[in-house]
């Protein structure tokens, strides 16, 4: 019986073959923490020792809540500044980078076969690029940063087998949306989900990030492409260290293999209050809404941003509704402003906010009142999530984001293919 | 291991009913977690949860955020266990790093009734209970060594001046 990806990555790191269900212990390549690396430094403090083991792994990037709306924001980000500099940790991105998941991506930590923590549960984002990346808690952090080892269970493997081809305005959102509304939120939980399949390889990196990101959302503990020519000529430039490609043996063991013909998919949204609760953009089109959200680690990206200033490029955003524009990182923002996609958007009545978190996780930047609805291209529409208990959430493409801008309640984006 | 009375619960229990988010930020405090646990699904939970106390619930219990303070706050309103049909990884994972023992046993969980009284015997893998005795996989030993220290950063912390105290004597 032939090895999955998740079994050779972790066999390798703990220097024996390995089988699904066994526990190992491994050190990461890297570990990336954000804003809350200021409690994981508390937690790493109460270990009384002096110098984390490994700083070249460490990576942080301040996000969440950049640059700081509170004293107490401002302070964390004081102490993570004062640590980093304690402890000479190399790799630090300070509050005008972007959001984390992006900029460890572009600056090239995101690589093939490696081992990946990060302190949030959105890590398993790296697996477009054919690493093991999965999330963990803040003690756990502190202890990896003071010991460079943690526990890992070796998952089982779900592959998802994707055939066809997208339809005109449908998109990776759309795919994976229908795949966790059809599978469910605990489908994959403690699993590894790998996309295969042709289709999977004609998606972008960007789209691929977009499914990895998402897989969390089906409680996968990491998502995984095979990375393929496209992904290693992205990497040639900024690969951060050697690496290997790994891929499944062609007769490894599979929990399950699911199939999905992509060109049957229409557009997608996730109803409140969970991600499960998807439906077809035709049977909620209509549904008015107060805020638009473009953006986030989920779909902040270049060809995202592209394809709403395609939809709202010479019109004008609906008067009822506001439209937040938030860039991933501050390369995807310097493309999409040097190709004037971001002068289409402002010009059609968008605000245009600094790449960060902004008001994904309710904590600045357009929280929700009472009573309010938001549509957004988000990864989580949890109850409360981004504002007021009372306020509810729809996710969607950038697509169906920015048409349902233009109407001010949600829209078909295939009007306006 | 002492017996508990049980608080029963349902399936998808999430982080965010466990432990709300809009005191993430505003409650630091272990002790002050631990008067919040539960409380967007249970109000009464956190006044009268006793020492030992085991909750009970369905499938992927702690589902949501990667937020700690869900084990956090239950951990040190006193629960002894938590027995669910399955865990949510990344609270799985919390749960152990907090020092707060994680049963998966849906047999159990199918059988016992909320008020009742229950002992669960980790090293064996046994929880007796008036409606029966139920076998669960025992947790692996370096994962119950992580319990018995109270947790993640007590253990590493006992590691570490262990492995200090032998190179010292050793030079």
């Amino acid at each position: 019986m032939g090895q999955t990806f998740s079994e050779k990555v972790l066999g390798a790191k703990a220097g024996k073959t390995v089988k699904a269900g066994e526990i190992v212990f491994v050190s990461p390549d890297y570990i990336l923490s954000h804003d809350n690396s200021a409690a994981i430094i508390q937690e790493f403090r109460k270990l009384a020792i002096e110098r984390v083991k490994c700083t070249e792994k460490i990576v942080i990037v301040l996000d969440h809540v950049v640059p700081a709306s509170t004293e107490k924001y401002a302070q964390n980000h004081k102490d993570i500044r004062e640590f980093v500099k304690e402890q000479d940790i190399p790799h630090f991105f300070d509050v005008f980078h972007g959001i984390c998941h992006q900029v460890f991506s572009e600056n090239g930590f995101a690589l093939p076969g490696k081992l990946i923590l990060g302190a949030d549960s959105h890590t398993t984002s790296y697996g477009a690029f054919g690493a093991f990346s999965v999330g963990i808690g803040r003690s756990e952090a502190a202890s990896v940063w003071a010991t460079d080892e943690t526990w890992l269970k070796v998952p089982e493997t779900i592959r998802i087998e994707m055939s066809g081809k997208l339809p005109a305005m449908v998109f990776a959102k759309d795919i994976i949306l229908n795949i966790i509304g059809k599978e469910g939120a605990d489908r994959a939980n403690y699993k590894a989900v790998e996309f295969a399949g042709q289709a999977a390889q004609d998606f972008s990196l960007a789209s691929r990030l977009v499914m990895a990101n998402m897989a969390a959302e089906m409680g996968a503990k990491n998502g995984y492409f095979v990375p393929d020519e496209k992904a290693l000529t992205w990497l040639e430039e900024r690969a951060q260290s050697e690496f290997e490609v790994v891929v499944s043996d062609s007769d490894a063991n599979y929990e399950a293999v699911l199939d999905y013909d992509i060109s049957a998919i229409e557009p997608q949204v996730a109803c409140p209050h969970t991600v499960d609760n998807v439906r077809p953009v035709t049977e909620v089109q209509g549904t008015p809404f107060h805020q638009a959200i473009i953006g986030t680690c989920t779909n902040g990206r270049i060809e995202d941003l592209k394809v709403a200033a395609q939809i709202l490029r010479g019109k004008k955003v609906h008067p009822d509704v506001r439209v937040l524009v938030i860039p991933a990182s501050r390369k995807e923002y310097l493309q999409v402003l040097q190709q004037g996609d971001l002068e289409a958007l402002v010009d059609a009545g968008c605000l245009v906010l600094n790449p960060g978190c902004g008001p994904c996780l309710g904590a600045h930047q357009g929280v929700l009142a009472p009573g309010e609805v938001a549509i957004s291209t988000a990864n989580r529409n949890f109850r409360g999530r981004m504002g007021s208990r009372d306020s509810a959430i729809y996710l969607a493409s950038p697509a169906t984001v920015a048409a349902s801008a233009l109407e001010g309640s949600i829209t078909d984006p295939r009007k306006y293919a | 291991m002492s017996k508990g009375k049980v608080w029963k619960y349902g399936d998808d229990v999430n982080t965010d009913v466990i432990f709300p988010g809009k005191y993430t930020y505003s409650v630091l405090d272990p002790e002050e977690m631990a008067k919040h646990a539960l409380e967007d699904l249970d109000p009464e939970f956190a006044h009268k949860v006793k020492p030992g106390d085991i909750v009970v619930a369905g499938k992927n219990f702690g589902c949501g955020s990667s937020r700690e303070q869900a084990a956090t706050c239950l951990k040190h309103a006193g629960v002894q266990a938590v027995i669910a049909k399955s865990f949510a990884r990344i609270f799985f994972r919390n749960a152990i790093n907090q020092g707060l023992p994680v049963v998966q046993c849906s047999e159990a969980v199918d059988n016992i009734q909320g008020g009742g009284e229950i002992s669960i015997d980790f090293a064996t893998g046994v929880i007796e209970s008036q409606k029966g005795v139920f076998d669960f996989a025992p947790l692996p030993e370096s994962v119950l060594q992580i319990l018995d220290a109270g947790g993640l950063i007590p253990y590493i912390k006992k590691k570490m001046e262990r492995e200090k105290n032998h190179g010292e004597n050793n030079a």
